[in-house]
Parts: structure tokens; C-alpha cells; sequence
């Protein structure tokens, strides 16, 4: 494998925090050039010259440290594209320095702990969403689809990305734990699953929602040919 | 309004603008924020069907006649809300002020409405303004921008004692109608701009004021339904999801149509174009035709009927703002009542 390939199968791995799908499979990439000596430049664009800060910042970070774990990778230059933010973003990442070097005096947060925390649970809730309602789909009852731990669940997407955040989330995530956890990790009572997957079901759809129209925006600013894909990988 | 199969619909506009972002209007040294700014406005009329989009240099600047076509001639609209956004910083007279929009609500008095505006970080100069703004203009509204910077502070939460005081102040002046906007904004910031509980907080404080929470707290949809539902007087402003899911992303548009029915309920929403970054007509027509697309995922939600979006796109709005509605195009009344409020006693358990 080249080392481009594997940058860009490390930029597969980092997600847009928000709308917890990778920046890849949302066509934030723009460019990807790496020198036969090993530096790397990645051009990353958003949807918007608006989007908000603190995610734009978190993506870029995210995506110059995946890359910076690589081996063979000497020099890595991350930067955002036409964000009205974007000279700030990227002079505190060629700097080094987190949220706060991009903003000084704006905001205490500087790795956006509290807010990358908040959207990893509700995207632990979104993901369930869907693995529960394909089991009530089968067929199994409320009883069952609680009664399953880890290791029950189906390969797929879905539930690697919900171990990764369960991981993050410092929820058990061992073979044996509970398949289907409420966002603080405690399991999910089979007395309480249709209330859980009518909130859960509502988070999904507004992350849905969220990618949908990104991409739109993203599309027509770009000019690109539809992404035909209207429900998340 | 309009008429569709022998059923007609009294069509109250929650949210529409009259703006001037010609370079014209552009502060020296901020052009490329207020160019930006109107260029992303008109990224997302690109969500809209093909033959609606305006090329730029129309959508920058367009004309009282524009407005009049596409609003009340073309648009079905009976009667439209003006929702003020000032953004003084970028723009030399502003985006569209009050008091640009009151120019046009003299010339059509009985068919527009211009909202207010507040912030509380302005202090007694700004309640003030807020007193001779409702008696010059008889304000029934305001809308306000809980994220906006000024001078030194990131924003501001309804919560704040000073954000009450205004409240009250609002209370006694008769504004009755408080839009808030949770949705997209255009500062860096240390927080979550669309947090929705501040909202929450007030509504249980002030259970005489009706709050719209604009773009129905989009992208933040979740907290919005789980909030709402819970709260009698708050209401969801439709501007965005019906304009930039409708025809974009249908599918996707009656998920968020169903949500918003079961949790929000058919009495407790609001219809709104957000013209001029998207024209009224298509989305009253497409709105009046709508029906979820046959599929299980769409099996469990509410339905709704002519009348059920009768009161969402006019009779609902025409409560809170006392319009008239003519006899004929009225409802029988019934009462309203959140559509969920135990299940989202569990679910705010939960989260």
C-alpha cells in the first residue's frame, strides 16, 4: 500500500464529530498530495463558509493527528479551505496549538472535551437506533433484543463505530456487556425499549437530517454530481 | 390563500425577510464576511426546485415588486411575518431592519407584520428602545439571536436575570410572541449555539408569552422535540425544514415532519418560507400535497390531514398574532395539547 493510500484510509477513520460519519464518505477531502519523502498536504472543505468553528477546528485536528500516527509520514499539513474562520484554524494547527490558540481569549475550552463528549453520546444513540429497530424488524421481541450483549451484534459499520464510541465514551464494551446501553451506559430494560427507540429513532433522524442537507449545501457549492446516497453509510 | 380540491387554506407566513445585501450595502473592510454571508443564503436556495433559484446579483438586492409578486400574489400568502436581522457589522444599513421592514408594513398594513428585536446586554438604552419600538410600531413579536456577540461577550442565554427583566418588559408592552433563533449561527464560539434549554427555562417562567423556536432548533432537532413537548406554549417555526428538505431530501422531510407531529403536535406548528431564500409558492403546494412516502419507517407516525394543515400553515400563526381569519376559512375550534409530553418525561430521564 502507498503511503497515500494509507493517508487516506486514516482520513477514512476521522469523522465529522456532528453528523458522526467520516470525512471521506462526505466528500470533505479536497486534496490529498504526499511528497515521495513523505510530507503530506491535505485540503479539507465544508459546506459552508459559516460552519461552525469549534467542529471545523475539531475535524482538522483530528485529520493532521490521524495522519501524524502513520509511519513514513515526515511532515503533515492540514488546512481549511474557504471558511471565513479558516486563517485562525489553520495558523493554530501549523502552530500547534488547540481551539483556544485559535481564538485567544474566546473560549477556555481548547480541546472541546465537553462538547466532543456530548456528540459522541447522542451518535452512540443514533447508531443503536438502527442495529435495535433491524432486530424488531426480524422479528425479535423487546425481551430478546435487551437479552443480547456485545458479541450478538451483527458485523457491520454500525457496530464498530458504536464499540469505538462506547470505548471513547469509557462505557464497557467487552463481548459480555449489554448490546444496548441508555447514553450514560447503564443497559436498556426490555419495559422501557419503545419509549428508548422512539428518542433514539428521533436523535437518528437529526443526524440523518444534519447530513443531508451538508451535503446538499456541499454539492451546490462545489458543484458536484450528486451524492445519491440520502441515508448515512 | 389557497386553494387545492375544493379545500381552502388562510396562509400566515411566519418568516420572511426584506433584505438589501447589494456591495452597495457592504462595510468597507468586511466584504468578504457580508458577501460570504449572502452567498451561503444563496447555496441554500439551491435546495429548492431548479426553476425557483434566483441567479445572485436578483438575490443580493430585490425589489418591493419582487416582494409583492412572490409573497402575496404568487405565494398564497394572506399574511407575512417579518422577522428583523440587523448584522450592522457587516452590512452599512443593516441586513433588514425594523425599521426598513416598517416601510413596507405602511404600504401594507393589513397584510404584513414586522417583528422586534431585543438584546438584554444593551441594558436600559435597550429596553428603551424596546418601549418606543412597541409604541411606534404596536410590536406583537420580536425575534431574538441568543449567539450574537457584542462588545466582548459570546453570546447570551435567556436564563440571565436581564433577560428576564426584558421579558417582562414584553409581558406589559403586549409583545406577546418571542421567535428565537436556534439554528445556525456565524461567531466562534466556546459553546453550543443551539442549545435549547435556556428556552425551556423561560417558558415555564413566563407561561403567557408563546416561544417559537425558529428552524424548529435545527440541527439540533432532538433537544427542540424533546423540549417542546413538554412545554405548552412553545411552538415550532417550520422556516428551513419545509424549504430546505421539502424537494431536496424528501424522504428525510417526512421523518421530520412525523417527529415533529408526534412530539410537537399539529397545533403547535408554524409555517414559514424564509423568502426570499425561498419563494412561498412551491412550498405552500407542496405542502398542501404532501403525504409520507409509502414505507414501514414511516408507519408509525401521526397523520395529517387538510385540517390539521390548515392550522399549520395559517390558523395556528393567526392565533398567536390575532389575525382575522374569514369565516369561512376557519376551523372549528379544539383545544391543543402537546402530543407526547410522557414519553418525553422519560426520555429527558434518560438523557
Amino acid at each position: 500500500m502507498t503511503t497515500r493510500a494509507r493517508v487516506l484510509e486514516a482520513l477514512g477513520e476521522v469523522h465529522d464529530p456532528e453528523l458522526d460519519e467520516p470525512i471521506t464518505s462526505l466528500r470533505f477531502v479536497t486534496s490529498c498530495e504526499v511528497t515521495p519523502g513523505g510530507d503530506v498536504d491535505v485540503l479539507l472543505r465544508l459546506p459552508t463558509p459559516q460552519c461552525a468553528p469549534n467542529f471545523a477546528y475539531l475535524m482538522a485536528a483530528d485529520a493532521r493527528d490521524a495522519v501524524r500516527r502513520l509511519p513514513g509520514v515526515r511532515r503533515v499539513g492540514v488546512r481549511l479551505e474557504d471558511h471565513y474562520t479558516g486563517r485562525e484554524i489553520n495558523d493554530a494547527l501549523a502552530r500547534g496549538e488547540g481551539f483556544a490558540g485559535a481564538f485567544p481569549g474566546e473560549t477556555d475550552d481548547d480541546r472541546l472535551g465537553s462538547l466532543r463528549e456530548l456528540f459522541r453520546r447522542k451518535a452512540l444513540v443514533a447508531r443503536q437506533a438502527r442495529l435495535c429497530e433491524a432486530m424488531l424488524a426480524r422479528g425479535e421481541t423487546p425481551e430478546q433484543v435487551t437479552a443480547h450483549r456485545v458479541a450478538d451484534l451483527p458485523d457491520g459499520r454500525d457496530t464498530r463505530r458504536c464499540l469505538e464510541l462506547r470505548a471513547d465514551l469509557g462505557i464497557a464494551h467487552d463481548r459480555r456487556a449489554p448490546a444496548f446501553v441508555l447514553p450514560g451506559g447503564d443497559p436498556v430494560a426490555a419495559g422501557e425499549l419503545g419509549r428508548w427507540l422512539r428518542s433514539a429513532r428521533l436523535v437518528r433522524t437529526s443526524l440523518d437530517v444534519n447530513g443531508g442537507i451538508c451535503r446538499s449545501l456541499l454539492e451546490i457549492r462545489h458543484d458536484l454530481a450528486p451524492d445519491p446516497e440520502e441515508v448515512a453509510p | 390563500m389557497y386553494t387545492h380540491n375544493g379545500d381552502r387554506f388562510f396562509v400566515v407566513d411566519g418568516h420572511v425577510h426584506f433584505w438589501d445585501a447589494s456591495p452597495e450595502n457592504w462595510v468597507p473592510g468586511q466584504e468578504q464576511y457580508a458577501k460570504g454571508w449572502i452567498e451561503c443564503f444563496h447555496a441554500y436556495m439551491g435546495l429548492a426546485p431548479e426553476e425557483t433559484h434566483w441567479p445572485i446579483e436578483k438575490f443580493q438586492k430585490y425589489s418591493e415588486e419582487d416582494f409583492v409578486k412572490d409573497v402575496f400574489e404568487d405565494g398564497y400568502v394572506d399574511f407575512a411575518i417579518f422577522q428583523s436581522t440587523y448584522l450592522r457589522e457587516w452590512y452599512r444599513d443593516g441586513f433588514n431592519t425594523l425599521e426598513a421592514n416598517e416601510k413596507l408594513v405602511e404600504k401594507y398594513p393589513d397584510r404584513l407584520i414586522a417583528n422586534g428585536r431585543f438584546d438584554p446586554r444593551e441594558g436600559d438604552a435597550g429596553m428603551r428602545q424596546l418601549e418606543e419600538d412597541a409604541k411606534r410600531y404596536g410590536l406583537k413579536g420580536v425575534k431574538l439571536y441568543t449567539a450574537e456577540w457584542y462588545q466582548g461577550s459570546r453570546g447570551w442565554s435567556l436564563k440571565d436575570a436581564e433577560s428576564q427583566r426584558f421579558l417582562e418588559k414584553c409581558q406589559e408592552l403586549g409583545i406577546t410572541n418571542i421567535h428565537v433563533h436556534k439554528g445556525p449561527t456565524i461567531w466562534p464560539l466556546d459553546k453550543d449555539a443551539f442549545d435549547v434549554s435556556d428556552v425551556d427555562h423561560v417558558a415555564t417562567n413566563f407561561p403567557e408569552l408563546n416561544f417559537v423556536v425558529e428552524h424548529v432548533g435545527l440541527p439540533r432537532i432532538e433537544d427542540f422535540c424533546f423540549m417542546a413537548t413538554q412545554e405548552p406554549n412553545v411552538y415550532a417555526g417550520l422556516a428551513v425544514a419545509i424549504g430546505g428538505l421539502m424537494h431536496a431530501r424528501p424522504r428525510f422531510f417526512a421523518k421530520v415532519m412525523g417527529e415533529l407531529l408526534f412530539w410537537v403536535g399539529e397545533d403547535k406548528m408554524l409555517f414559514a418560507s424564509d423568502y426570499a431564500i425561498w419563494e412561498p409558492k412551491w412550498q405552500v403546494e407542496g405542502f398542501v400535497d404532501w403525504t409520507y412516502p409509502p414505507g414501514d419507517e414511516f408507519s408509525d407516525y401521526p397523520p395529517l390531514d387538510v385540517a390539521g394543515k390548515k392550522k399549520i400553515l395559517g390558523l395556528n400563526a393567526a392565533k398567536l398574532y390575532g389575525i382575522d381569519v374569514p369565516e369561512e376559512l376557519r376551523l372549528p375550534d379544539e383545544a391543543g395539547t402537546p402530543a407526547a409530553q410522557e414519553d418525553a418525561q422519560l426520555v429527558s430521564d434518560q438523557a
